[in-house]
């Protein structure tokens, strides 16, 4: 029976050329109708969105108008004018590009199809590259900084002109980042040498889908052209809803912590009883702790492995490719693994600690059973009491399809640094018409010409209000008003710079032999094995002879060579220095809303495990339970200190936020706190002052503490003294161009050209605090570090609503984060207090 | 050699020393030492004054760093100089010393002093005022300063000292350097900070770094190798407002 024939009528033979019906009736599938819809809505000339659970056929819906549209152009006969590039993909991954050039070759060359397709990522070769723009592919697949480098060449126009289709994959997460803003200036320009290209657009399910039709179009039509209306939409829905379930354990649910050690046993039980499973936990640390300590019960040797960002590439290419090859039985994960490639046959997902987002949990649950129609799997390993619940959040918001997906968000400022300086390498530009494309872009489309005047000013001179640079600039304005490069190496400097994705400085980690007898530092083997790459500044804290656990081992720091970390093994199971590292996802908004009403409403405890439902009694008993609009705050002594618990659920970024800032309130009103820890579900304050007497007897008033007003006056002088911006300014400064990024290897070649950002932030501030990198760096983390907007809308929300508990002990739901008091250091404090102690120690000495 | 980023340097805590001592004449948070015999005062603010000469020593000044970034495309906050001046007349109206000693890298490269803007170099005129101002070269800038009061050299001998940009690798007994820009990290349970430090083991002293976008090198690292008796070496660290003395083998604690 020819499927394709009876089912498909007149409309799809209409829609899809001989090649790909013969296609279809050999294989015995049909086109799907959402395969047909977004091929024929495309074809018609619509921008398009297409969101789709995986396996669902996307890519090749995505792929259909282009390879229907080139099947009927058929070959360019040589000698022909100089035609570009049809159809450019572009994905977030290099890895997926080639992943995707693999899975699209086959069908390809099945149907017989006379279609070049090339990948262009930072691994292609220079003399491919420089063939791909002499005599470009029908389809270059791609990613975002290479489209930045492409665009910012004097050849563009040529190159982008005959441009049909813009494919771009896992949109939902490229757009809400910085890459996401650049690409987005991108297909801006792209527009330009291409006007009547169409996009096409493939996401997972999002929260707001009408965000994602609108990034696709251009924004601010020019006077009396008609609006471009937002890409068309067609939304898959289905496939069976996955298998998921809590790991319940013989072992008590820890009380804190994020490592979930207890439920192990557990854990390797379901890896022998299925044919691989993907373990994927929120950060290195803990993907190295639950690595090493699985191995430590494998009785049966069964071939887990290791995968996570700092490993060696080597390493986890050797991973990837095992795993494919359906060689491992478990691989532990970080985000890593998170995106869109298919990892041969998974056919169990284990997530340990909570997903903390929704969104995040569907995606990694995607990745077992690639195949739409039959239920994933998945075990959720909650690593304490609060997680349980938050597993229980997510796995209800699962079924029901819930999505927690950021939204796009305003464009960044040092993202539109760098596009300007781009886009005059590719050629002088005039300042009305860049700012008329990129307001045209979605992230940047309310941005002021003031505001891009004074990027363009800090692009050529550093925009400072002391104008010494002049005779330095990057960029200068013309006669004719465009502004051109000043000299061919401000371009290599753009090409070398470019991209938004900074990584913190890090050192190679290499295994080498230590020599029992005397100081390594002299007599350590060289040309050991390279272990990964691990943050100097987790380095600076160690010294000769410390332990750490690191590519599943634990490792004896030896020292440091050129830029080499020498590290020997240490042949114990108990690392002296905790590792701890960024990484951590707070949790998503949507998902504390879900815990705070399980928290509130005793009728849904039935589905969670004994020992919490029996925590959450207790406490109702000793204290109470928030409603699910309500902040509780309990206060209570305990040791010679008093404390102050605020249960807000906001996620650990707020939370430190509203740390810092509410002990500087504390502070003035006399009540001496001295430091306070955030997790993601509440916040403990703790001083020498009865806090809850003070609340009690009318001195302290709660409601004006927790007073929106605080994000004003004492937000700035927090600001002020902070060095939580320092880090944000980094990357700001990096990204923007203001500094250049390392290169591996560059250093010892070149002149000394390194510069402390910090340094850099400091004498900038006390300088020109209004400066426009500033502004960005202060911009940035509002939204990200600070979460300032989330605390805002907490504020605002508890504003009447906030309950005091004043009890003699400490109650239940208070223990969690009891516990982590001491773990992590309060950034920012008491510097000078570690100095006095070392100095005071030194007089001892003196004296004793 | 790359100097480290100190996250820990609290440079706007120096900024914001300097202006509040500025006028003022009595040293608080000073620590006196002997190097070589001769008694020496390790100021929070990062200079060196010796007493009996009426000398103040400072290093390491990276002037026009930032222009000198610039020039090379990279446009840093054309700031630098005059918050290191700044910091530089409130550690001289401090002491009121006889002669200044600038201990080497004066200027971040060879163009800096030529293309100092006229309003700087007024502003060093002053401070030079009344009194003498050695540049030693450094290897930054080899070649001395141009249009600036002072006298320019390799290498200064004076009472029991040697003052000279680079440390030698022959002979240390009573020699003050810079170059190296020697910071020290404090290790006290979980906490560390890092900050500049003088480093002397009573033989020789080296400097840290004056200038404010400097940086510096820890003193654990292999070009500090062989400079220093270790039993004796204490690194005198710049606090917040005072400086904290702490033995080398006692830094990690």
């Amino acid at each position: 029976m020819d499927i394709v024939e009876t089912h498909s009528s007149g409309r799809d033979a209409a829609l899809l050329p001989r090649p790909f019906q013969k296609w279809f009736a050999e294989k015995g599938w049909q086109p799907r109708a959402h395969q047909l819809e977004l091929l024929s809505r495309s074809t018609s000339g619509e921008n398009m969105l297409l969101i789709a659970p995986t396996g669902a056929g996307k890519t090749l819906a995505g792929f259909l108008p282009s390879l229907t549209d080139l099947t009927r152009r058929g070959k360019i006969p040589p000698g022909s004018a100089f035609t570009g590039i049809h159809t450019l993909y572009i994905s977030p991954l290099k890895a997926l590009a080639v992943d995707i050039e693999r899975n699209l070759m086959k069908p390809v060359s099945e149907m017989g199809l006379d279609i070049s397709i090339e990948n262009r990522t930072g691994d292609t070769p220079q003399a491919k590259r420089q063939r791909q723009k002499l005599n470009p592919p029908d389809i270059l697949l791609t990613t975002p900084e290479q489209v930045a480098l492409l665009l910012a060449n004097k050849e563009a126009e040529r190159f982008f002109k005959d441009l049909k289709y813009v494919v771009l994959d896992e949109l939902h997460s490229l757009v809400t980042s910085k890459r996401g803003h650049l690409l987005s200036l991108g297909l801006a320009r792209i527009r330009r040498h291409a006007p009547h290209m169409r996009t096409i657009g493939l996401s997972a399910t999002v929260s707001d889908p009408m965000d994602l039709q609108r990034w696709l179009v251009p924004q601010n039509a020019p006077e009396g052209e008609d609006p471009v209306p937002p890409a068309g939409l067609v939304h898959v829905t289905g496939g069976a809803p996955p298998d998921i379930t809590i790991m319940r354990t013989e072992d008590r649910i820890p009380w804190s912590g994020h490592v979930s050690t207890y439920a192990i046993p557990e854990v390797y039980e379901e890896i022998k009883r299925h044919k691989t499973t993907l373990i994927f936990v929120n950060t290195r640390f803990q993907a190295e702790l639950l690595f090493q300590t699985l191995w430590t019960i494998n009785e049966d040797n069964l071939p887990i492995a290791l995968h996570h960002g700092s490993l060696d590439a080597g390493q986890r290419r050797k991973v990837e490719a095992a795993m494919a090859a359906n060689k491992l039985r478990a691989v532990v994960a970080t985000s890593t693994l998170d995106l869109g490639m298919d990892w041969g046959d998974v056919d169990l997902v284990v997530h340990v600690g909570a997903p903390k987002g929704a969104s995040r949990l569907a995606q990694r649950i995607g990745r077992s059973n690639h195949r739409m129609d039959e239920p994933s799997k998945a075990i959720l390993v909650p690593a304490n009491r609060f997680e349980v619940m938050e597993c229980q959040a997510a796995l209800d918001a699962n079924y029901l399809g819930a999505q927690d997906t950021p939204p796009v968000g305003e464009g960044a400022l040092d993202v539109l640094a760098q596009h300007v300086l781009g886009m005059a390498c590719a050629e002088p530009f005039d300042p009305v018409e860049l700012y008329d494309e990129i307001t045209s872009a979605s992230p940047y489309a309310t941005l002021s010409w003031e505001m891009f005047e004074r990027v363009v000013d800090f692009v050529a001179t550093g925009g400072y209000a002391l104008r010494s640079y002049e005779r330095y600039a990057k960029i200068r304005k013309t006669k004719d008003g465009r502004w051109r490069v000043s000299n061919p190496a401000v371009a290599q400097q753009y090409r070398l710079n470019l991209g938004t994705i900074v990584e913190a400085t890090e050192l190679n980690v290499r295994l080498v032999k230590r020599n029992a007898q005397g100081p390594a530092k002299g007599t350590v083997g060289r040309g050991g094995m390279s272990l990964g790459k691990v943050e100097e500044y987790f380095l600076e804290q160690l010294v000769q002879g410390d332990t750490f656990l690191f590519a599943g081992k634990v490792l004896r720091f030896e020292g440091i060579r050129e830029n080499e970390c020498l590290v020997s093994n240490a042949f114990s199971l108990d690392p002296k220095i905790p590792a701890y590292a960024g990484g951590k996802f707070p949790l998503s908004t949507y998902l504390a809303d879900q815990v705070r009403g399980m928290l509130a409403d005793p009728d849904r405890w039935g589905v969670l495990p004994d020992q919490v439902r029996d925590w959450l009694n207790i406490q109702l008993e000793r204290s109470m339970l928030p409603k699910k609009d309500e902040l509780l705050i309990e206060t209570f002594p305990r040791g010679k200190r008093f404390f102050m618990i605020a249960y807000c659920f906001e996620g650990r970024l707020a939370h430190q936020t509203l740390g810092m800032l509410l002990t500087r309130r504390l502070e003035r009103a006399g009540s001496h706190p001295l430091g306070f820890v955030a997790t993601d579900y509440s916040l403990a304050v703790w001083g020498l002052n009865d806090i809850g007497a003070m609340i009690r007897t009318g001195r302290l008033s709660l409601s004006d503490l927790f007073d929106e007003d605080m994000l004003g006056d004492d937000l700035e002088a927090w600001l002020d003294e902070s060095y939580m911006l320092k880090r944000t300014f980094r990357n700001c400064a990096v990204i923007s161009g203001l500094i250049e990024r390392r290169h591996p290897g560059k250093e010892k070649t070149g002149r000394q050209v390194t510069v402390s950002t910090d340094l850099i932030y400091d004498v900038l501030r006390s300088h020109e605090p209004d400066h426009i990198l500033l502004e960005a760096t202060r911009r940035d983390a509002a939204s990200g570090l600070l979460d300032l907007a989330r605390l805002g809308d907490m504020l605002a929300r508890i504003r009447g609503h906030i309950t005091h508990r004043d009890l003699d002990r400490v109650s239940p739901l208070a223990v969690p984060i009891m516990l982590e008091i001491g773990k992590e250091p309060v950034p920012g404090e008491a510097h000078d207090a570690v100095l006095q102690e070392a100095a005071d120690e030194l007089i001892a000495e003196a004296l004793g | 050699m790359r100097y480290a980023g100190l996250e820990d340097i609290e440079l706007m805590h120096r900024l914001a020393l300097a202006r509040t001592i500025s006028g003022e004449k009595a040293a608080t948070g000073a620590e006196e030492i002997v190097v070589n015999g001769v008694l020496a005062v390790c100021d929070p603010l990062g200079g060196l004054y010796l007493p009996e000469t009426g000398m103040l020593v400072v290093s390491d000044l990276h002037l026009e760093k930032g222009a000198a970034f610039a020039r090379r495309g990279m446009m840093l906050p054309p700031y630098d100089t005059i918050a290191t001046l700044n910091i530089l007349s409130a550690v001289i109206t401090r002491y009121d010393p006889k002669v200044v000693v600038s201990l080497g890298d004066n200027f971040h490269d060879r163009k800096g002093s030529e293309h100092l803007p006229a309003d700087l170099r007024s502003l060093i005129a002053t401070m030079a005022r009344g009194r003498d101002w050695i540049w030693i070269n450094g290897n930054h800038d080899p070649d001395g300063t141009v249009d600036l009061p002072g006298t320019c050299t390799d290498e200064l001998f004076y009472g029991d000292l040697v003052f000279r940009h680079e440390p030698s690798l022959i002979s240390g007994k009573g020699e003050i350097a810079g170059h190296l820009h020697p910071s020290a990290t404090v290790r006290r349970r979980e906490k560390s900070v890092r900050r500049p430090c003088f480093a002397s083991d009573g033989t020789r002293l080296l400097m840290p770094a004056f200038g404010v976008l400097a940086g510096g090198l820890d003193l654990r690292h292999r070009a500090m190798h062989g400079l220093f008796d270790r039993e004796a070496l204490v690194a005198h660290l710049l606090g917040r407002d005072r400086i904290y003395s702490v033995r080398y083998a006692n830094l990690i604690g």
